[in-house]
């Protein structure tokens, strides 16, 4: 509670207590005087200037300033004209009602946004400089790239940088979701915003604070709330209509019946009061953002930032779901997966091909390199030769070495078992004589599998796979993991049109989610309706130019958030539904007469408050 | 030119969406977001005549909402 809801509080509480006493005495009957003008009057004013007095004076300030449908206005009207016609204890009740109900609001509002900030308190408040053999605490807005900083145990990172000093295990859990902490080693990278395990950590900063993750993450989800959804803005532009319609009947109610139909004066001025106190549309204009908000925020902490309540929302609208193949539901990372000698032992024909390809930094050489596992004598490699599009020739040990496709082994006369894989093969033939291949593949995501198992079970209509591989890689890939459609060979370009097509084959009122690592792919990211990047802690292309981000690469996680948006979006329209509902029938009872000022506070207030505890719920979905 | 701004007790949404509605018909601001969320603004206008749109935004604000305070 801030000092302004604790002085209001003790007005409620005081003005309450008057209401009780002057209520007990005037329904006692001994004293008549008390509900007739003047001594009722001034009784009861006394409690309702207690209660209401600043209301009464920003609604005059208001006026002032041209702003007159403000709720504060409405709310005066209301009260005088209940005074004016004599029901002096309503006109004090309403006041205090719509007082405690304003309260509430604007405490509930206050936690609810101070829960979402402190899921976001992930900004570092110092970096911990070495100077002299002494350690000084600076603002991490001051200290350099290339500055080394010290991270104690328990602190958080303040800046993006490489491990130079040190091990300890990292805590992501604040960006990521994932509570198993990393490991960091001399030469690992760690990201700003994670908090540091048990071991002193020495750190060279790689980038700037205002550049660095945490301070990304922390701009977006606050932009985050300015990226509007069409039902946030079709409740903007009700709201605008709403009161001056909502008020111009109320004048009318008041008028025009006793004027033109006999109408008792009191009676109608009573009718058009409650009509003014439900004219605010305040449980839709909090409750609708909050909630967006509450959804946001409950994506981001399972490590998903969203970066607008548009998006939000279409991500509950998504059908489709477009995956780039590598690094999104494959590892990116190629294996050796197959040995098949034809000549000699598989460590024979590797140790041919890890030192045939030598020379070359080619992923697949890299891979063969790898499963090797040795260092590979350069001296005994000579005229190594890469050949584009074939392969590599070299002398090893003296033999000449081919290594390389198909193409590589008929354009040299080489008799080559072909070999019928998903992967990459490579055929080793040494002096003209066929030795063997090597299968190299990409392997399939943790997780992957299940990711799409997922989707499709939360509504997902169809999944389809963009890659550059051959088609039987790729088709392999789909096999394996349920993907529905398969688009393989594509160069990056012809990706954007894939997505075209598939776009202009969308229902209307579904959306198409494109899924990609972020590297060169933001065209893609662009065009689709929801923008999917693997974030990889940190990556700025991928935070940059998609709608979500995927903070630690788990395609499962997608799910999730589809599940998520759903829930936000029906606490959102149940708000919507309830209030608007609530209000009508209230409005229409009043314009016959069946319903008091109570109903009426109720109607504005009691469903503001109910709205938003609704709303808060879109915060603890899981 | 984009800045950020605070914004103190801003405690009512309808007066969030018409001090961003107001501010946006100022002229030379390209465009505004006030969030009720944040209790921030964000203000895109015009480089060379910031500060003077500034002040214009300060008063616009002041009109809707008196209490609410912009820390510059």
């Amino acid at each position: 509670m801030t000092k302004n809801h604790k002085k209001m509080l003790v007005r409620i509480i005081v003005t309450f207590i008057l209401f009780v006493v002057l209520m007990i005495f005037s329904h006692s009957g001994n004293y008549p005087w008390m509900s007739q003008f003047p001594g009722g009057f001034v009784l009861f004013l006394i409690p309702y200037l207690i209660i209401g007095y600043d209301i009464i004076w920003k609604a005059a300030r208001n006026i002032r300033n041209g702003q007159v449908f403000d709720e504060n206005f409405l709310m005066m009207i209301a009260t005088f004209a209940a005074f004016g016609v004599g029901e002096y204890s309503e006109g004090l009740a309403v006041m205090l009602f719509y007082q405690v109900g304003e309260l509430f609001q604007s405490y509930a509002v206050e936690r609810s946004r101070n829960s979402i900030a402190d899921m976001m308190n992930i900004c570092p408040e110092y970096a911990n400089i070495e100077e002299d053999g002494q350690l000084k605490q600076v603002d991490p807005d001051e200290v350099e790239p290339g500055a080394i900083i010290v991270i104690k145990p328990g602190e958080r990172i303040p800046l993006d940088g490489v491990v130079t000093e040190g091990e300890s295990m990292i805590d992501t859990a604040a960006l990521t979701g994932e509570s198993v902490p990393r490991r960091a080693v001399p030469g690992d990278e760690v990201i700003s915003g994670c908090v540091n395990g048990s071991g002193t950590l020495k750190v060279q900063v790689t980038k700037m604070f205002e550049d660095s993750t945490v301070s990304k993450i922390l701009e977006l989800v606050e932009n985050a709330s300015s990226k509007k959804a069409k039902l946030e803005n079709f409740i903007t532009r009700f709201a605008k209509y709403y009161t001056p319609v909502v008020t111009i009947g109320a004048a009318i109610l008041a008028v025009i019946p006793p004027l033109f139909l006999g109408g008792d004066w009191s009676d109608w001025i009573q009718r058009a009061c409650i009509f003014l106190v439900i004219s605010c549309p305040c449980a839709l204009v909090i409750s609708v953002p909050l909630g967006f908000f509450g959804g946001i925020g409950a994506a981001s902490r399972i490590g998903v930032l969203v970066k607008g309540s548009n998006y939000l929302e279409a991500v509950a609208e998504m059908t489709t779901i477009v995956f780039d193949k590598t690094g999104t539901l494959t590892k990116g990372e190629f294996k050796v997966t197959d040995i098949i000698p034809a000549q000699g032992t598989k460590e024979e024909l590797l140790h041919l091909a890890a030192f045939a390809e030598g020379y070359s930094t080619h992923p697949i050489s890299n891979s063969i390199k790898e499963a090797y596992g040795r260092p590979v004598d350069m001296t005994k490699v000579e005229e190594a030769k890469e050949m584009a599009g074939h392969g590599i020739s070299a002398r090893v040990e003296g033999r000449l070495v081919l290594a390389g496709n198909s193409k590589l082994m008929e354009e040299n006369g080489v008799a080559y078992t072909p070999v019928k894989s998903s992967g990459t093969v490579v055929y080793v033939a040494a002096d003209g004589i066929f030795m063997g291949t090597i299968v190299i593949s990409d392997t399939v995501k943790e997780g992957a599998k299940e990711a799409i198992r997922e989707m499709k079970r939360v509504g997902v209509k169809k999944c389809v796979m963009l890659t550059g591989d051959r088609k039987e890689a790729a088709q392999a890939v789909a096999d394996e993991l349920g993907i529905d459609q398969v688009h393989a060979e594509l160069l990056p370009g012809d990706k954007v049109d894939q997505v075209e097509k598939l776009l202009k084959e969308q229902p209307p009122k579904e959306r198409l989610a494109f899924v990609g690592d972020g590297i060169n792919d933001a065209p893609v990211l662009t065009r689709a309706d929801v923008g999917i990047a693997m974030g990889s802690m940190g990556s700025d292309a991928a935070i940059e130019a998609a709608d979500v981000v995927l903070m630690d690469d788990d395609v499962r996680k997608i799910a999730s958030i589809v599940r998520i948006s759903r829930r936000t979006l029906k606490i959102v329209k149940q708000n919507i539904v309830f209030a608007l509902a609530v209000k009508a029938i209230v409005l229409l009872m009043g314009a016959f007469g069946a319903a008091n000022m109570w109903e009426a506070v109720f109607a504005d207030v009691g469903v503001s408050v109910i709205a938003i505890l609704n709303s808060m719920r879109a915060l603890k979905i899981k | 030119m984009k800045k950020k701004f605070k914004l103190q007790d801003l405690d009512c949404a309808n007066c969030a969406a018409k001090m961003e509605d107001a501010i946006k018909k100022i002229a030379g601001v390209n465009d505004a977001s006030v969030s009720f969320m944040m209790q921030k603004m964000t203000i895109d206008a015009e480089d060379d005549r910031f500060d003077a749109i500034m002040d214009q935004v300060v008063a616009a604000c002041a009109k809707v909402e008196p209490d609410c305070k912009i820390l510059r």
